[in-house]
């Protein structure tokens, strides 16, 4: 990890927020992607989202090409290999006919994608004829089964690593219901036999295999024919897989670019309830704002990574300073000490635990009583026994009662009050919405909460009693609540503009893309239903009701307000002195020196350059700019 | 920025623990040094007053501290505090104070003016001269609302007003909320000298608005609005660095610590690359893509400063786990009528149906992203204060991981409560109450200091004295937050100790050792080799002891299984070494753990029996044959008598060297193997 000096200068409160913070990456994922490279694939089409017909190969490839993309940001540890079977050209460690493994430079097969594997992919089609080459493998009168060959090779690459710390999936993506249509007799069954075999033998491996079938307009993808024995489907699976397999492929190509996380207890914590009785908790981080991935700075002659030394010198005699530093706290005209460690000790004021203090009603909690993200709390039976069971009567009895624990969570640097509120299972279309357990809110204290209110009233002039809204004014209001109205509303509805532009740039400048990406805003209102005369309607009888029907859009000008008055006004001072000085004369004869630090600065503010840092620092600035 | 405390002597409890807190002067001391106080004490024995020598009147009021800047004697004056003996009559003693005001500080001054009154509010206020008491509240507010004096009062009841006068405390509550009316004041109720302090703020920092705009309901219409922050945590205090190395002559030493950033290459620690020659490169797969700030801004997300709504939403679609960050408010523009009876009108319908606001804010002009968050209503109870919103954030898709749990309702039946467990825990969640009324609400944020800060600043005062000074422990007060109140304990008693009885909790017996023990210090959280353990889901814990191929460890019920289970797992051919090796570490463990006892001994023999057939099975000899010697010889250093023991245990088992015959890549011969437990080595 590199040392970036703005967190460094951070204080150390910080520390435990960015332990808070912690992101970590999932579980690693192992993906075969099988292409079905034969000339069927090439043959048929189906329309586009254009109208044009593209070929089955076309899609499978450039679905593969947008779940590449999506891959190296979301799990960026997760590795990839890509093989197309039924081929001229063979390419793979077990010298397989039929099978070809596509790959780049400074890669392994099966590997973490790199950029260079995405845009070389993204070309693969123009010279997959002459480089690769398509080719039934699968042909009467020999005994060749490229579909087994590429089973054999998709299963050689997983054998890295162990099913316990990555999940090894095949995608098979073919349009081939029926790959041994050609052969009959007893070889199709024997090839059959042996296809399944070893497909058999990969799921045994923790290897999970999924299809996902091309049909043509015309011509379904029977599952049934061959594929189904396969992945072993049965039943109602069996009817279901087509519409959803389609779903699937669709699903790979627009996925959202996000980070994907796996499931990980922050922390485990004991619960003390009374004394002589305790529960043991897990903590979950379910919300986090996701932050655009870390910088890494680096040499921009070389491009190499750099890594910050930090070193502590006294300034009094230039030595170096090793060794936890002693801090101070200026008070009353002297300065009092505090070593590390007596620091530590006045945050330790608990034992770490969360300690129950007792129950409010929910309304208690108010919408102001926030700082930062809840946590989730689920209980474990794995070290206490007995833990779960008195967490599930706490949690029905609070959602009973509608209350929520009052609790010191004694957490070693940033020690807190905490609202536990229970939530209740909630399932919706056959998913888990918001899973049973309680979240953990972090409460302010006095410290932390402003009075705005008061300090807004003691601001006016002469008391008077604020304007209300009168019985009209509110039920305008409310009649253009009803107009605008967000049905179904869910939380994380909206995808963050900022971060999708961040990832949608970084995609563009890693693969020397020639257009920078329009990413669609999908947190603007929607002006279009605004405007709509009945909305339109609602919104101008509230602002009749409150604002009068004189309301004049001219006044409503938005006035100069006093701060921003006061800004132009320095601005122009600033662009005048600017004007009394002969700035590339003072640089060429050296002069900027004997000017002060004011002086100076007229010239960064009229430059717009910053103003920040010593002296020299600005000399070098205004020398920089000026081309000196 | 001035302000005069004026106190009641009488409420003794609490000025107790004014005295033993100073963190409120010391505070003061450190945040508002230009700050003016004076101290204006009433129901003491001597009067000491301007008004009294000027105009008579106004007894057993005596002004401690006359208006002046803060100092050291503010810290000392608080903890002199003399102890009231007589009833003192609030009004006089808040006449002295606004006097002490207008005296000092002519109409031209610009600061802002308050006063503070503590008081139990449990003595009469004496009859007027003239008019009624209301009357001469209103002369008071009214002057008060004319000098720009604000007014605050903190009530102290709770146990101390049990045996109180319920007219006189009516007739003062009644008194007192008048001022509320006629001039900027607020009344604030504590129950505990802890709440005391909570409420006593004394760091004010003077509100600064983050956005000053419209609130875009559509294109046609806008409403003024200023936005603020509600709240903000307040950090622990960035103390600075220390530096001791200058000689204890030097009288000019700064004791200052710089620090230094130098930019060294990764490959090549020698190469220093200057602070301008670096560029910020971003992480794309396995590769890190240097993008120069002036690239990224040519192609950053900036969106158009505004607050916008995007629509009304019910208030139960959002719960309240999904704000996510610090909460804004947002108030009507002042000086127009017409926005402050808009967003009150919007405030109180949201209120009537249930309903709350999405909105989108860009707050700054070249804010590289923007806020989705929701609008909820805070309608005024107080006369003078406007209606607004408060603001909280919500996640965006992004920001929200859909991790799945298990159902309670799929919880096997030892984890569901019975009947019986369920009326306890009912009975503790309703009885273990901190807020029996709207009134009585125990640690309510706004009157909850923070512990950690109290204890700091109590800690610089102590430590201004007295350099060497311990911290000292947290006092009874504090513990108030940290800890459920004895009160509250002793009075449910009956409650807690049924729900202790209705559930058996214990320490799984199965779990190693070393779990159990970070359980007992609750160092929790952890190491990564722990999170391994800890990530699976508890469904998965109970199904993994009888899935063979999985068995990644050998644990300490079933060593002998695991290991069996472990060697014999095909997914990867590295599980024979791991294996192995594992069970080796086992057994040494066993060996080790404990001098050789009885319980431990015939597991050790059974893992190392377990072990040779592993490795003749899997043609590892010398893996075993390598640690059986090194087992005899470390185990040679102990005590003779358990050795022996040891020693003829292998014997009788059978569990010596594996020889040629077993598996030929041992360079053990089978006579050599045979003689090898024959011979017991001697004592060295």
């Amino acid at each position: 990890m590199d040392l970036d000096p703005e967190d460094v200068f951070k204080d150390d409160e910080d520390d435990e927020d960015s332990e808070f913070f912690q992101l970590r990456d999932s579980t690693k994922e192992f993906v075969v992607y099988l292409i079905d490279a034969s000339p069927k694939m090439f043959t048929a089409t189906c329309p586009g989202a254009d109208g044009e017909n593209e070929t089955h190969f076309h899609i499978a490839v450039t679905s593969v090409a947008q779940a590449l993309k999506t891959h190296i940001i979301n799990n960026t540890y997760n590795e990839v290999a890509i093989c197309f079977f039924n081929t001229k050209e063979k390419r793979n460690s077990q010298d397989l006919s039929g099978v070809f493994v596509f790959d780049v430079a400074e890669r392994e097969h099966l590997d973490r994608p790199t950029a260079r594997l995405i845009k070389e992919f993204g070309c693969v089609e123009e010279s997959f004829a002459k480089e690769i080459g398509s080719q039934y493998g699968i042909v009467s009168g020999s005994w060749e089964n490229s579909l087994y060959n590429a089973l054999w090779v998709a299963q050689a690459l997983l054998r890295k690593g162990s099913t316990k710390t990555a999940e090894k999936r095949i995608l098979l993506l073919t349009n081939e219901d029926d790959p041994f249509r050609n052969i009959s007799g007893i070889a199709k069954a024997d090839m059959i036999r042996t296809t399944l075999q070893r497909a058999k033998d990969a799921q045994d491996l923790g290897i999970s295999i999924e299809l996902l079938p091309f049909s043509r307009p015309d011509e379904e993808f029977k599952v049934s024919i061959f594929y189904a024995d396969l992945i072993g489907l049965e039943g109602d699976d069996l009817i279901e897989y087509m519409p959803s397999a389609g779903q699937k492929l669709e699903d790979m190509k627009n996925q959202l670019r996000k980070r994907m996380f796996a499931k990980r207890i922050v922390k485990r914590i004991k619960f003390v309830i009374t004394n002589g009785l305790s529960i043991d908790l897990h903590t979950y981080a379910l919300i986090r704002p996701t932050a655009p991935g870390a910088i890494t700075w680096l040499d921009s002659v070389t491009n190499r990574p750099l890594k910050a030394e930090r070193s502590f010198i006294c300034a009094d005699t230039g030595a170096l300073m090793q060794g936890p530093l002693k801090r101070y706290q200026p008070y009353k005209n002297e300065d009092v000490k505090f070593s590390e460690e007596e620091l530590r000790e006045i945050k330790r004021v608990s034992t770490g635990h969360l300690r129950l203090l007792g129950f409010k009603p929910l309304s208690c909690l108010k919408d102001y009583h926030n700082l930062k993200p809840s946590t989730f709390v689920f209980p474990s039976d794995k070290e206490v026994i007995g833990s779960t069971c008195a967490f599930v009567a706490l949690h029905r009895a609070m959602i009973r009662n509608q209350r929520f624990a009052l609790a010191f969570y004694g957490l070693s640097t940033n020690p807190r009050l905490v609202a536990l509120v229970a939530q209740e299972e909630i399932i919706s279309d056959g998913g888990q919405f918001e899973p049973p357990g309680m979240h953990m809110i972090f409460l302010p204290y006095s410290d932390d909460i402003r009075d705005i209110e008061q300090a807004r009233t003691s601001q006016l002039t002469t008391k008077r009693p604020a304007h209300r809204a009168t019985e009209d004014h509110i039920q305008k209001a409310a009649a253009l609540m009803k107009r605008i109205y967000l049905k179904d509303f869910s939380v994380c509805q909206f995808s963050n503009p900022a971060l999708q532009r961040h990832y949608a740039v970084l995609q563009a400048l890693a693969l020397d893309e020639d257009e920078m990406p329009e990413i669609h805003d999908e947190t603007l209102p929607d002006e279009e239903g605004m405007s709509r005369p009945a909305v339109a309607k609602a919104i101008q009888e509230f602002r009749t009701s409150v604002y009068g029907e004189d309301y004049d859009e001219a006044d409503d000008k938005p006035r100069e307000s006093e701060a921003s008055k006061k800004r132009k006004a320095a601005a122009e001072c600033v662009a005048q002195e600017y004007k009394n000085y002969d700035w590339e004369e003072l640089a060429d004869s050296g002069k900027l020196k004997d000017l002060t630090v004011v002086e100076l600065k007229y010239y960064l503010a009229a430059q717009k350059l910053p103003l920040a840092g010593k002296k020299e620092v600005l000399i070098s600035r205004i020398l920089t700019h000026l081309g000196k | 920025p001035i302000f005069a405390l004026i106190v009641a002597v009488v409420v003794h409890l609490f000025i107790n623990c004014l005295i033993r807190s100073p963190s409120f002067s010391v505070r003061q001391l450190i945040y508002h040094r230009a700050d003016e106080v004076g101290f204006v004490l009433f129901g003491t024995e001597e009067t000491d007053n301007e008004l009294t020598n000027e105009v008579g009147g106004y007894e057993h009021v005596t002004v401690l501290r006359n208006m002046k800047v803060v100092d050291g004697d503010l810290v000392d004056g608080v903890q002199q505090l003399p102890r009231g003996t007589v009833r003192g009559d609030y009004l006089d003693a808040i006449v002295v104070g606004v006097d002490m005001l207008i005296k000092d500080y002519k109409v031209s001054f610009k600061g802002r003016k308050r006063i503070c009154l503590i008081t139990n509010a449990q003595c009469p206020v004496k009859d007027p001269d003239e008019g009624t008491k209301e009357d001469q509240v209103s002369m008071i507010a009214k002057q008060m609302d004319e000098k720009g004096i604000s007014f605050e009062t903190i009530v102290v009841r709770g146990l101390l007003s049990v045996g109180a006068d319920k007219r006189t405390l009516e007739e003062n509550d009644h008194l007192l909320n008048l001022f509320s009316i006629k001039a900027s004041a607020k009344i604030v109720q504590v129950q505990n000298p802890c709440s005391l302090m909570g409420a006593l703020r004394t760091r004010h920092i003077s509100p600064v608005t983050i956005f000053r705009g419209e609130l875009e309901i559509s294109l046609k219409m806008k409403i003024k609005v200023w936005v603020y922050k509600k709240t903000a945590e307040e950090k622990f205090p960035t103390l600075k660095k220390y530096s001791d190395k200058a000689p204890p002559t030097d009288k000019f030493a700064t004791h200052d610590v710089k620090v230094d950033y130098e930019y060294q290459s990764v490959e090549d620690p020698d190469k220093v690359v200057p602070p301008e020659q670096r560029i910020k490169g971003y992480r794309y797969g396995p590769q890190v893509v240097p993008i120069s700030s002036a690239e990224w801004d040519a192609v950053k997300f900036k969106p158009e400063k505004g607050v916008k709504l995007l629509g009304f939403a019910d208030a139960s679609n959002v719960r309240r786990h999904y704000y996510v960050k610090d909460v804004n408010i947002f108030i009507a523009e002042p000086g127009d009528t017409r926005d402050t009876l808009a967003v009150s009108a919007l405030a109180r319908a949201m209120k009537e149906m249930n309903k709350v606001a999405i909105v989108r804010c860009v707050w700054r002009q070249g804010q590289q992203n923007v806020a989705v968050g929701v609008l909820t209503p805070n309608i005024s109870e107080n006369d003078n204060t406007a209606d607004s919103f408060y603001f909280n954030t919500l996640p965006f898709i992004e920001d929200v991981r859909e991790f799945q749990f298990p159902s309670f309702s799929n919880f096997p039946a030892s984890w569901q409560p019975n009947d019986k467990q369920q009326e306890a825990a009912d009975e503790l969640v309703k009885m273990l109450d901190l807020a029996p009324s709207s009134k009585d609400d125990v640690l309510l944020p706004e009157f909850t200091p923070n512990p950690i800060l109290e204890r700091f600043y109590r800690f610089l005062e102590l430590k201004s004295r007295e350099a060497d000074a311990a911290v000292p422990p947290l006092d009874g007060t504090l513990r108030r937050i940290t800890e459920p109140d004895p009160e509250l304990v002793a009075k449910n008693k009956y409650v807690l100790d049924k729900f202790r009885s209705s559930f058996e909790v214990k320490v799984n017996p199965k779990l190693k050792k070393s779990t159990q023990r970070v359980m007992e210090d609750n160092k929790a959280g952890g190491s990564d080799e722990e999170d391994g353990l800890l990530d699976a889901p508890p469904e998965a814990l109970a199904v993994r002891s009888s899935d063979d191929t999985h068995v990644d460890e050998i644990g300490d019920s079933n060593p002998v299984q695991d290991f069996e289970a472990m060697i014999s797992r095909r997914d990867s051919p590295d599980w024979i070494g791991k294996a192995i090796q594992k069970m080796k570490n086992k057994i040494s463990g066993l060996l080790l753990s404990r001098p050789y006892q009885e319980i431990n001994n015939s597991t050790a023999l059974d893992c190392l029996e377990a072990l040779r057939k592993g490795c003749i099975m899997e043609q590892e000899p010398k893996q075993y044959n390598d640690f059986l010697r090194e087992c005899i010889d470390e185990n040679k250093l102990g005590d003779h008598n358990i050795f022996s023991r040891f020693y003829r245990d292998l014997a009788s088992k059978g569990l010596t060297l594996i020889s040629k015959t077993e598996a030929p890549d041992s360079e053990v011969p089978e006579d050599e193997a045979r003689r090898f437990l024959l011979k017991e080595p001697k004592e060295e």
